[in-house]
């Protein structure tokens, strides 16, 4: 129960950080702020692989699978793409 | 797991991925910031597989080489155009992964006594992450023109809705009461039934609101990953769940706020009344080939407003380009790139006003300009901007409306009234370059056309730009 009431701290606590950081980012960045935190919450691809780590029948061998599939494309497309659209965003010399 | 190095290890891990966020306030940093959250999340991974044993290791490299294998195409292959269904469709990959782990969890908790905050945690997660897949699938759906932009308006919507969420709450109270093992089946049950409350939900958002959707949507794929940590007693997931979740749920607030309407309208489907046809904010453009054989009717003789637009953008020394998302709609945003480039080298000074909601995403606009090879310090945000306009000699308008629409300072009483606009009916010269003088998605007439400034060029907007730029 005690752990329980860490894990509710630690959502408060990462949630009014997470509120304090992300308002100041500017509305320049937001589609890459998005595909970015978007990436993150794939984090769930942690949870994915605990599937497997307990005793596991069939069925949660297939749902672990889809899981992880599911979270790796997530995580690994959201943070591809934000690199793709960050590589666009310069600055350039004045034109001649 | 509570042992004082592993908590250690998980506060720098947290530490580097709220580091990586707090790079986003700058555009060159940014690219860092990516690849250090992307770096939180790797060692969150590689900690995870090294504290827990496993078993069949082989499934799990199988999974993670055929997921991250898709996920780099894909993230390739996309344009910027596409992104915003890109993102859609990874918020639902992200519901899946999520309820089909509290499904997995639920499961096995089933057996054994469990404390009710991590059963709760549990069937949020389950219920948050179904309504999140199938909400973005319907969203992508939209968003890549797979699916009608049109709201989907059932007979009785909200109470479809509402039933569904009552319906959806005595299930998850009675699986939790009766626990047991057959309990699989009311679990299999509430998975349906949450896919039907994205469905339903998502349904009736029309594509002009879609950047309010997908923010949304990225909240509660946060709040699922979140429950999802809260059940099997993860404090990084936790962490990361909740971040994301106040970040969609700031991008919300932002995005309604520039709409002017409050979340509940947008959801409950309140249309704006006027709007006999839904149509979309931005639509200015053609998408369909027959909408571009339909006979432009020019409103004034065409020909004289191409030699006054031409006129003001020669003896123009300040210029405003406001895009649009009809811009976009046809691909015309290379071209009023070349303009703006074309007009710099003429000596004048040339710079872009973006509104928050021009585009399908927050912020999509200034993606598709950053790829047209627009450098980001011409992007201006609207507030920075909009006292701007009086010095100016020529506001370019290309595919947009609504947001541009001056009813929205001096009428009262539309759907319009109180909106933030971009003031370009201050500007001394006024060119339009839309498809027609239609209204936008509020249905209100905008009176910036009507203007004795204002030159209106109707017709294809990139053609519209090429001739100018040509002429130029």
């Amino acid at each position: 129960m005690t752990d329980l009431m860490i894990l509710l701290f630690v959502f408060a606590a990462s949630f009014m950080v997470g509120y304090f950081l992300i308002s100041r980012v500017p509305t320049l960045l937001h589609t890459p702020l998005m595909s970015m935190t978007n990436a993150i919450s794939a984090v769930t691809i942690l949870g994915a692989v605990l599937i497997f780590s307990a005793e596991l029948g069939v069925y949660q061998k297939v749902l672990g699978m889809a899981a992880i599939i599911m979270a790796t494309f997530n995580v690994v497309g959201g943070f591809v793409i934000t690199d793709r659209m960050l590589k666009l965003f310069k600055t350039k010399p004045p034109l001649p | 797991m509570n042992t004082w190095p592993s908590l250690l290890i998980d506060l720098l891990i947290i530490c580097l991925f709220l580091g990586g966020i707090s790079l986003f306030y700058r555009p060159k940093e940014a690219r860092t910031g990516n690849l250090m959250a992307a770096c939180a999340i790797l060692a969150a991974f590689v900690a995870v597989l090294l504290r827990n044993p496993f078993e069949e290791p082989a499934l799990i490299v199988i999974a993670v080489v055929l997921g991250g294998g898709t996920g780099w195409m894909v993230a390739r292959a996309v344009n910027m155009i596409q992104i915003p269904a890109m993102v859609a469709f990874q918020h639902g990959a992200g519901g899946i992964a999520a309820f089909l782990i509290s499904f997995v969890e639920l499961v096995r908790a089933a057996s054994i006594p469990t404390p009710v905050v991590g059963d709760v945690s549990g069937f949020l997660g389950l219920i948050l992450g179904a309504a999140t897949f199938s909400g973005s699938m319907v969203a992508g759906g939209k968003l890549a023109n797979l699916l009608n932009q049109k709201p989907v308006t059932l007979r009785g919507h909200s109470l479809w809705l509402l039933a569904t969420v009552l319906v959806i709450v005595l299930v998850a109270v009675l699986t939790g009461l009766f626990k047991d093992p057959a309990s699989v089946y009311l679990l299999v049950v509430l998975i349906a039934l949450s896919i039907v409350l994205g469905i339903v939900f998502s349904i009736r958002i029309g594509g002009a609101d879609m950047p309010i959707l997908i923010s949304f949507l990225n909240a509660t794929a946060g709040l699922a990953a979140a429950f999802c940590g809260i059940i099997i007693q993860n404090r990084l997931l936790v962490a990361c769940g909740a971040t994301v979740a106040a970040s969609g749920s700031i991008l919300t607030h932002i995005m309604c706020k520039a709409i002017n309407r409050s979340l509940g309208k947008v959801f409950v489907g309140i249309q704006h009344q006027g709007s006999q046809e839904p149509k979309d904010l931005f639509f200015e453009a053609p998408v369909s080939k027959e909408a571009q054989a339909e006979p432009v009717v020019p409103a004034s003789p065409a020909k004289d407003g191409f030699g006054r637009a031409l006129g003001a953008a020669r003896d123009a020394t300040k210029v405003i380009i406001i895009p649009g998302y009809g811009m976009a709609l046809a691909q015309a945003q290379f071209k009023v790139v070349e303009l703006a480039q074309a007009l710099e080298r003429m000596g004048k000074e040339v710079r872009f006003a973006i509104h928050p909601v021009a585009g399908r995403m927050p912020g999509h606009m200034n993606v598709l300009l950053a790829e047209a090879d627009v450098d980001y310090e011409k992007l201006v945000e609207m507030d920075d901007i909009n006292p701007e306009f009086k010095n100016v000699d020529l506001a370019l308008v290309v595919g947009a409306c609504d947001v541009v629409n001056p009813a929205a300072i001096d009428s009262e009483g539309t759907p319009l009234s109180g909106m933030p606009v971009l003031m370009a009916h201050e500007a001394k010269t006024v060119v339009v370059c839309n498809l027609d003088e239609k209204p936008g998605y509020s249905g209100v007439e905008n009176p910036l056309y009507r203007m004795d400034k204002t030159v209106t060029l109707f017709g294809d907007a990139r053609e519209t730009v090429e001739k100018l730029l040509v002429a130029l």
